[in-house]
C-alpha cells in the first residue's frame, strides 16, 4: 500500500507513461486525455528523449499541459505540420497510442464504423491514420471502459489498425513495422507478449480480478503464472501530473472518477 | 498579366455535374465555405469529393451534392464526429472509398507527378485493400520482391482552397500554422480555385521573411476571389478560430426541417456579406479565439 491516495484515472496515465519507457528518441502520440497525459509524464520523467507536439502543428520541448492555457506559452523547438507526421511516421520513429472503438484478439483496431459497413449502425471517424499507422510504427491502446464491446469476439468490424493476424498478411509475412506494445484499460493493463503475440494480462488494477478482466473480454486472455498488480502512481508522479493537468480534466474521463485502488 | 479575379458563382460555373472536385484544409480548419455554400446554391450534382473532411463534406452530403467520397476520416475536430456525414454514412447515401489519410496525399501526389499510382505499404492487412474498390497491389520489381498497395493517382477536374492572402495573379500565402495538403491538392487538379481573406499587391504578398509561406506558383491558380471570413465556420489561423457554436447548432441540424432552416438562415442568402451578417457580424467572427488542442 502506499501512503497517498490516487485516482483510477492517474492510475492509468502512469499505467500509459509505461508505454514509452525506453522508446530512445521518437516521436510520442498521445491521442485523448489520458493517452496524452501518460506520454507527457513518460518525457518528464524516464525518457526525456522524446518528441511531442503542441496537438497542432509545432513541436514542443516540454509538454504542453491539457486544458486552457491560460498564461502558459508552448515551448516551440520545431514544426510538425501533417504532411511532416506523414513522412516522420511513415519512417517509423513514433509511437502512438489512441482509444479506438473496438479491438480484437489480433490486436486489430476499428475507428471507421459498427455493424454493416454499407449501411452501418453507427458510423464513427473513418479509418484516419490507423493503417499507416500499424504497419510503420509502434501503437498502444487505450479503452475507458474495457467490455466485450469494445474488446471484441472474433475481427473487428472493419479492419483499420492491422494486427497479428497473418490471414491477413501479404504472402503470410509479417509486415515489418507491425509493432503492437501495450492496452491500457479502466481495469487492466494487457501486452501482446503471449504465444504468436497473442494478448497478454500485464497487469491488473488494485481491486480488479482476472475473473473479471476474463469476464470483460470477447476473447481468451493468455494469463502468465502470477500476474502483478499494475505499480500504483509515486508522489512524483502525481506532483508531474497535477501540473500536466492543473483544471483536472483526468477526474472527467471515468464515470464518477472512482479510486485507483478498488480493494475493498 | 492574367487577372485571375472572379466571383464565387463564377468558379462554380466552371464545375460541371459528375466532376471530381478535392477541398483543401483539415476537419474544422482553413476550409473554403463559401464555395462550398455557393456549390451549395447551384444545381451541381453526382460530384466526387476528395476531402479531408469536415463540413465541407456534411454540408454537401446533406444537400445531396455527394456520388462518391474518397476520405480517410470527416470531423469537426473539437468535435469529433461530423453529424451530417454520420447520419449520411449510416443511411447508405452515398459511395464510399474510404483510405487512410495518408494515402490520400499519396494519390494527389502521384496525380500531381502524373503518375498512374504511387507504392505504399499503408493499406496492406486491413479492410482497405477488400473495401475500396478497384484498390490494386503490384510487387515490387527489385530483388526484395515486397507487395505494396498501388494508390492510384487521384487525378482531380478541380481543387477548392482557402487561402490567407493572395493577389490577383494568383499568388498565395499561407500563414496558418499548418498548410496541410493544399499544394498537392493544387498541382493534382485541372483547375484550382482559391479563396482568400485578403487581396494583396503583388509586391507586398511574398517578401524573403514570408516566401516559405507560399505553398506553390501562380501557375497552380485559376481564379482568386477575396472573401473575408470565407472559412467560417472552420477556422482560419491566425485570423479567427473554429466557430464551436455555429458548429454545434449545424451539428443538431441534420433532421430534414431543422436542415432546412439552416440553409435559409446561412446557405440560401443573397451574398457572401450577408452571410457574414447572419453569422454575428465581422467583428463577432475576428473575436473567435484559435482553437487549442
Amino acid at each position: 500500500m502506499t501512503d497517498h491516495s490516487y485516482s483510477l484515472a492517474e492510475l492509468c496515465i502512469c499505467a500509459a507513461a509505461e508505454a514509452w519507457r525506453n522508446n530512445g528518441e521518437v516521436l510520442a502520440s498521445g491521442i485523448t486525455l489520458i493517452p496524452r497525459l501518460g506520454a507527457s509524464l513518460a518525457k518528464l520523467t524516464f525518457s526525456p528523449d522524446l518528441m511531442m507536439t503542441d496537438s497542432e502543428a509545432y513541436l514542443v520541448a516540454e509538454p504542453v499541459p491539457v486544458g486552457k492555457r491560460g498564461g502558459y506559452a508552448p515551448v516551440i523547438e520545431g514544426w510538425m505540420p501533417y504532411a511532416r507526421t506523414f513522412d516522420l511516421l511513415w519512417g517509423g520513429r513514433r509511437h502512438a497510442m489512441i482509444g479506438p472503438t473496438q479491438v480484437d484478439r489480433f490486436g486489430q483496431s476499428n475507428l471507421s464504423v459498427i455493424g454493416d459497413y454499407t449501411k452501418p449502425a453507427a458510423a464513427l471517424l473513418g479509418v484516419r491514420g490507423l493503417p499507416g499507422n500499424s504497419i510503420h510504427h509502434a501503437n498502444s491502446y487505450f479503452f475507458p471502459i474495457h467490455s466485450t464491446r469494445s474488446l471484441v469476439k472474433g475481427e473487428v468490424d472493419m479492419v483499420g489498425g492491422i494486427g497479428y493476424n497473418p490471414a491477413r498478411w501479404p504472402s503470410g509475412i509479417q509486415p515489418r513495422g507491425l509493432d503492437l506494445r501495450l492496452i491500457v484499460t479502466d481495469l487492466a493493463v494487457l501486452d501482446f507478449e503471449g504465444k504468436n503475440h497473442a494478448i497478454r494480462v500485464r497487469s491488473l488494477h488494485p481491486g480488479i480480478t482476472l475473473e473479471q478482466v476474463q469476464a470483460a473480454t470477447g476473447f481468451e486472455l493468455e494469463v502468465p503464472a502470477s500476474v502483478p498488480l499494475t505499480p500504483a502512481p509515486t508522489a512524483e508522479q502525481l506532483a508531474y501530473i497535477v501540473k500536466l493537468d492543473p483544471q483536472r480534466l483526468r477526474d472527467g474521463v471515468f464515470k464518477g472518477n472512482p479510486p485507483g485502488d478498488r480493494r475493498a | 498579366m492574367i487577372d485571375k479575379r472572379m466571383p464565387l458563382e463564377d468558379m462554380v460555373a466552371q464545375l460541371r455535374d459528375g466532376m471530381t472536385i478535392g477541398i483543401g484544409g483539415w476537419g474544422a480548419r482553413r476550409k473554403p465555405m463559401a464555395l462550398i455554400r455557393a456549390i451549395l446554391r447551384s444545381s451541381l450534382k453526382d460530384l466526387t469529393v476528395i476531402s479531408y473532411g469536415g463540413p465541407d463534406v456534411g454540408m454537401l452530403l446533406s444537400a445531396g451534392k455527394i456520388k462518391k467520397l474518397v476520405f480517410g476520416f470527416v470531423s469537426l475536430d473539437l468535435i469529433p464526429l461530423e453529424p451530417h456525414f454520420k447520419a449520411a454514412r449510416q443511411a447508405g447515401n452515398f459511395e464510399v472509398w474510404e483510405v487512410d489519410e495518408g494515402m490520400v496525399q499519396w494519390g494527389l501526389r502521384a496525380a500531381a507527378a502524373r503518375l498512374p499510382f504511387l507504392p505504399t505499404r499503408v493499406g496492406l492487412a486491413s479492410d482497405i485493400v477488400r473495401r475500396a474498390a478497384g484498390l490494386k497491389m503490384i510487387k515490387s520489381p527489385y530483388a526484395d520482391g515486397e507487395e505494396f498497395v498501388a494508390m492510384p493517382a487521384l487525378r482531380l477536374d478541380a481543387a477548392l482552397l482557402h487561402v490567407n492572402e493572395a493577389d490577383s495573379v494568383g499568388n498565395t500565402v499561407i500563414l496558418s500554422p499548418d498548410p496541410f495538403f493544399d499544394d498537392l491538392f493544387g498541382r493534382a487538379a485541372d483547375r484550382t480555385f482559391v479563396t482568400c481573406e485578403r487581396l494583396v499587391a503583388t509586391a507586398e504578398i511574398c517578401t524573403a521573411e514570408r516566401a516559405r509561406y507560399n505553398p506553390f506558383e501562380r501557375s497552380v491558380v485559376t481564379g482568386v476571389a477575396c472573401v473575408p471570413y470565407g472559412a467560417h465556420p472552420t477556422a482560419n489561423g491566425p485570423d479567427y478560430g473554429i466557430d464551436v457554436a455555429h458548429l454545434t447548432a449545424y451539428g443538431a441540424a441534420t433532421a430534414p426541417e431543422a436542415w432546412a432552416d439552416y440553409r435559409a438562415r446561412y446557405v440560401d442568402v443573397p451574398t457572401h456579406e450577408a452571410y457574414v451578417a447572419a453569422a454575428g457580424g465581422a467583428s463577432h467572427l475576428a473575436s473567435i479565439p484559435l482553437p487549442v488542442f
